[in-house]
């Protein structure tokens, strides 16, 4: 399937910003199943500074204010060709270590909320069975909802809370998956929703390591493993390492972000 | 496991006589008036103060500025000990680059089976934003401190691999300046090789790693965590002799690309940065975001090849106490050879076994904490009351894996100058060796601290430590 | 240069002058203590206010009497213009510009810090204090000389000069603000013996006394003071003299640094307040508004140079 992607956050600040930086993941690359035809950033309020790729292989783009800014747009636009894997990745690539994915980070520690979801989690046979006992029990546990306002809650507290969006059945799943032994990864990027062009946000969901088959996808929020309307942004251990958008800037006044995004065939 | 054998002191064989390294050194002390000795210790102090040689306690007030204690009686090595060291040294930092290398690629030594994966998997010092980072000239450790201790006549051991950011290379040079000043008969008689071309040889060593993105001379600074620090004399002295700016991370920002520094004509970059500032506090985007010593960015521009931080970030992954344990096993799988250079025994507390024997003999044991330094947070066995083995007892068992133990090592001694004249003191040395692509560069000798306490074995600055200077004779 | 660096060299250099600026404040305060105790509350008085702290001395202290004010002016660490305040912050900027010094010029500062640490440890006596004044200024000329002797002269050299400067003028325009009513040609035919005194101390109090004296042969007249203090090039305290140096030491740096030409501007047009003029006119313009006139400028030029010169981003 050929998705048109169009992403354009904007920052608008009560004062004007002396200094910041941002750093983006929001170049979509090439990959088995994924072919990018056509990506392009648009920086309005600032620059590029330096692009590289990370430890996860993500594309990274590093960009600051222009001096004195109240405004910064983020224009991300183009086209990707997917083509529907049932959510297999395949084996793992690079020098990141698989022992990595096992750990768990601020936003993913087991808490006695998460062990109670583990342990109830429903018998199933070792690999993809349990990973998608996993996700529907992850799902079941926490539905999905847009009511929860708070942002960056650790999977302990969206247990907690019993309700959340892709970003904390992500957090949840993950945390689970590691606890029981699987190398799980993060990952952001763009769904195309049925009957819906416009998105009122980017996606996310979660990727465990199977042993003989390699890395395969879990959309928790949506119960199923991607298709071909799921493009892979970036990948990390959370989050936090994820992110479209990781920023850090100088002055006092209050940031208000806003996000357009369209994602078509 | 107490080593049993008798101190071996280094000026003076077990009638009195001075050994051979010593002999000249000897003839001219025996001419010496202990009381003018006395008054030019005094002069000694004073001129550090003058220079400004102190070290701040943190917390303090501008008044707690502290003389690290400098004693006047040097140490000897002859030039035939050094070059065994110095190979030795080479050997192992060679090895320790390439083991950062291999962390943070392909991981072989693990895929070897030479390594547990949970000694890296565990470890905080492991740093994942480097991993496929390759700095340039492949150099991880630009600075290296080896501490070194010898028990006997050509026994010498490796304590620590200090690969992180080691500290003290600026009173090895004072020491050496202050005796030129003030005996410089001696160096007329006693032909010493020579320190002071270290400054040099850093910026060369600096200037040859420079990131893909310089044009021209490589321009070096230094950053120091600012005038409150406890080492800032020595950030600023390196600087200084470098002609290199000394630089905080205020005087920092991204620019065009670059890491660029605020000068009176606006922003200029940096290519190469000898940071004195822990990773940790080296990037409030990518790590501890409540830094206010760091810059902003700087990572991001490291792995584009816009900056060489030296040393590299995550280095502390190949000098902490957990992994030195492995370091014969670590020289062997990178260089194809023994290692020269002798490993004090470990045990690793992480080991059931280990750790059995550990509580069973820890009266005689040095125990230390995996991550620990400054000579904190350790247990001296043989000096420690009952009490303290108790409450450390507790410790290890709560987190085993925090520690590791060695034996009680018989420390040489040196003598220092007492009111009541000589009296030997445990010492331990420890050399500075520079990476570069051009080669290792070790300046002959080093940095030798004394434990000023009688009988004490710890040498450490903040815990009744002093200096002397250290020569390496001429061939 | 580091802009950091110009900006600790230019408050180094501050520190250094008001270490001894104070000194010979206190030492003129001293002099009308000894020798007419009924002046003495009201000299104490105009050297807290020319100090600019008058309010927080009243606050902590009160009244105005010779031991509170000793204290004050050369051990109170709250009050930034203090003897010790002052040689901690010139110490703290040396430290911070360590690189861009001799070591020659660091040692000098190191030492005196030490020296005044050492003295100023207790509070001092009326006995102490001549031996205490002039153990700083020695200290301080000490430094003045280690820089002249041991500093190339370029653009650190520029940004030391200017922090002297600077400074040495802000203390004679402020010691001028707080008596200029004794200056006053309505005050001047009075010229009773009181008056005299008073005008020797405010020569006194910016070590002119003797400068004074050789180029007006001993005549002492308030026209003259005010005029020897501002428009005098030949005194190394006045006006003219210290912004003749800025002027130029500026004019070196803003040759490299074009982006800098805004303090040099306003440098020339302070300049332009003591050339083509002569005391009258000041008189005629009102020697406080001048005197006002003058600290508002130096104080907007002052924050130009940060600025120009990036000292802090």
């Amino acid at each position: 399937m050929r998705l048109r992607i169009s992403h354009v956050t904007s920052y608008t600040y009560e004062e004007p910003v002396p200094y910041g930086l941002q750093q983006l993941r929001l170049r979509p690359k090439s990959r088995p199943n994924q072919t990018v035809l056509d990506w392009k950033i648009e920086i309005e309020g600032g620059k590029l500074e330096v692009g590289y790729e990370d430890e996860h292989a993500n594309n990274v783009d590093l960009i600051s204010f222009h001096r004195g800014e109240t405004d910064l747009t983020v224009r991300c636009s183009g086209e990707v060709e997917v083509t529907d894997a049932h959510g297999i990745i395949g084996p793992h690539q690079g020098f990141v270590p698989l022992w990595l994915f096992q750990r768990q980070t601020t936003l993913t520690q087991v808490g006695p909320e998460m062990q109670k979801l583990v342990d109830a989690l429903p018998k199933a046979d070792q690999g993809l069975p349990q990973l998608h006992a996993l996700m529907n029990h992850v799902l079941d546990s926490i539905p999905y909802s847009t009511d929860q306002t708070a942002t960056d809650l650790s999977a302990e507290m969206v247990i907690y809370a019993g309700q959340g969006v892709c970003q904390d059945h992500t957090h949840v799943f993950l945390a689970a998956a590691r606890a029981l032994g699987y190398p799980a990864r993060y990952v952001s990027g763009y769904l195309m929703m049925e009957g819906q062009t416009e998105q009122n946000a980017s996606h996310a969901w979660a990727e465990a390591h199977v042993q003989g088959i390699g890395w395969v996808g879990f959309d928790v929020s949506n119960a199923i493993s991607p298709d071909d309307r799921y493009v892979r942004v970036a990948t990390g251990l959370d989050y936090g390492g994820a992110a479209p958008v990781q920023g850090l800037h100088f002055g006092q006044g209050r940031e208000q972000m806003q996000v357009a995004l369209q994602v078509q065939q | 496991m107490v080593d049993k054998k008798p101190t071996f002191d280094e000026m003076n064989r077990a009638d009195g006589s001075p050994r051979d390294t010593y002999a000249r050194y000897s003839q001219w002390l025996e001419n010496q008036d202990t009381a003018r000795l006395n008054a030019k210790s005094a002069e000694a102090e004073a001129l550090f103060r003058l220079t400004g040689i102190t070290f701040n306690v943190y917390g303090m007030e501008e008044a707690d500025e502290r003389l690290i204690p400098f004693d006047l009686v040097p140490r000897i090595i002859s030039a035939n000990e050094w070059r065994t060291l110095a190979k030795g040294i080479e050997q192992r930092v060679r090895a320790l680059n390439a083991f950062l290398y291999d962390i943070y690629h392909n991981q072989e030594i693990i895929r070897a089976g030479r390594l547990p994966a949970e000694m890296i998997a565990n470890n905080e010092a492991f740093l994942p934003q480097m991993i496929g980072v390759a700095p340039p000239g492949n150099v991880y450790t630009h600075i290296v401190g080896t501490d070194l201790v010898r028990t006997g006549p050509d026994e010498f051991f490796v304590l620590e691999d200090n690969a992180r950011t080691p500290s003290g290379v600026s009173y090895m040079l004072e020491n050496r300046e202050t005796m030129l000043h003030m005996f410089p008969e001696l160096f007329s008689q006693i032909k010493v090789q020579p320190v002071s071309q270290y400054p040099r040889a850093l910026r060369r060593s600096l200037r040859a790693c420079a990131p893909p993105a310089c044009t021209g001379m490589p321009t070096v600074a230094v950053l120091t965590p600012g005038i409150h620090n406890s080492a800032y004399y020595e950030h600023a002295f390196l600087a200084d002799q470098m002609d290199a700016e000394l630089v905080e991370g205020h005087d920092l920002r991204v620019v065009d690309g670059r890491v660029a520094m605020r000068t009176t004509n606006g922003y200029e970059p940096i290519d190469v940065l000898y940071r004195r500032v822990d990773d940790d506090f080296l990037d409030p985007l990518n790590f501890n975001p409540d830094s206010m010593l760091g810059v902003p960015g700087i990572m991001d521009i490291y792995r584009a090849g816009g900056i060489t931080i030296a040393n590299a970030p995550g280095t502390g992954i190949s000098d902490d106490k957990a992994i030195y344990s492995y370091m014969p096993d670590i020289v062997e799988f990178y260089t194809g050879e023994k290692a020269l250079l002798k490993n004090v025994p470990t045990w690793r507390c992480s080991e059931p076994e280990a750790l059995k024997y550990v509580l069973d003999n820890l009266p005689e044991l040095v125990v230390k904490e995996v991550h620990g330094s400054g000579g904190y947070g350790m247990l001296v066995g043989p000096a420690a009351s009952k009490k303290e083995i108790e409450d450390f007892r507790a410790k290890l068992i709560a987190k085993p894996a925090g520690y590791i133990a060695q034996p009680t090592l018989a420390l040489s001694t040196v003598p220092i100058l007492t009111e009541a004249g000589l009296a030997p003191r445990h010492v331990d040395l420890r050399p500075y060796v520079l990476v570069s692509p051009d080669g290792i560069d070790i300046t002959p000798g080093g940095l030798t601290r004394v434990a000023l306490n009688e009988g004490s074995l710890i040498v450490n600055s903040s815990q009744g430590g002093g200096t002397k200077d250290t020569w390496v004779l001429e061939e | 240069m580091l802009g950091k660096t110009a900006g600790g060299l230019f408050w180094m250099f501050r520190y250094l002058e008001r270490t001894e600026n104070t000194a010979r404040m206190l030492d003129a305060g001293l002099r009308i203590a000894l020798t007419r105790s009924a002046a003495a509350e009201s000299e104490w008085k105009s050297i807290i206010t020319a100090t600019g702290l008058r309010k927080e001395y009243e606050e902590r202290h009160g009244s105005f009497t010779g031991p509170k004010i000793i204290d004050f002016l050369l051990r109170d660490k709250q009050n930034p213009g203090s003897t010790m305040a002052a040689v901690v912050n010139a110490r703290n900027n040396a430290r911070l510009v360590r690189t861009a010094l001799t070591r020659e010029l660091w040692e000098a500062v190191n030492e005196s810090y030490m020296v005044l640490k050492d003295v100023l440890a207790h509070p001092i006596t009326d006995r102490e204090l001549p031996g205490v004044l002039q153990t700083i200024r020695q200290h301080a000329a000490i430094v003045r000389g280690t820089l002249a002797g041991t500093m190339l002269r370029n653009d650190i050299y520029d940004f030391a000069r200017i922090g002297t400067f600077f400074e040495r003028a802000d203390n004679t325009a402020r010691t001028l603000d707080v008596k200029y009513y004794i200056l006053l040609p309505s005050v001047r035919h009075v010229g009773s013996p009181a008056d005299n005194v008073q005008w020797e101390a405010i020569l006194r109090s910016v070590s002119s006394v003797r400068a004074y004296q050789s180029v007006h042969h001993g005549d002492t007249d308030p026209r003259s003071i005010a005029e020897f203090l501002i428009l005098d090039r030949r005194s190394p305290r006045s006006l003219a003299f210290c912004y003749d140096k800025i002027v130029s030491n500026l004019g070196y740096l803003s040759k490299a640094n074009a982006a800098a030409s805004a303090s040099m501007e306003q440098a020339n047009t302070l300049n332009a307040m003591f050339q083509e003029r002569d005391i009258d006119a000041i008189f005629t313009q009102g020697l406080h508004e001048f005197t006002q006139c003058f600290l508002r400028e130096s104080f907007r030029l002052g924050q130009q140079i940060e600025q120009d010169y990036r000292f802090t981003e």
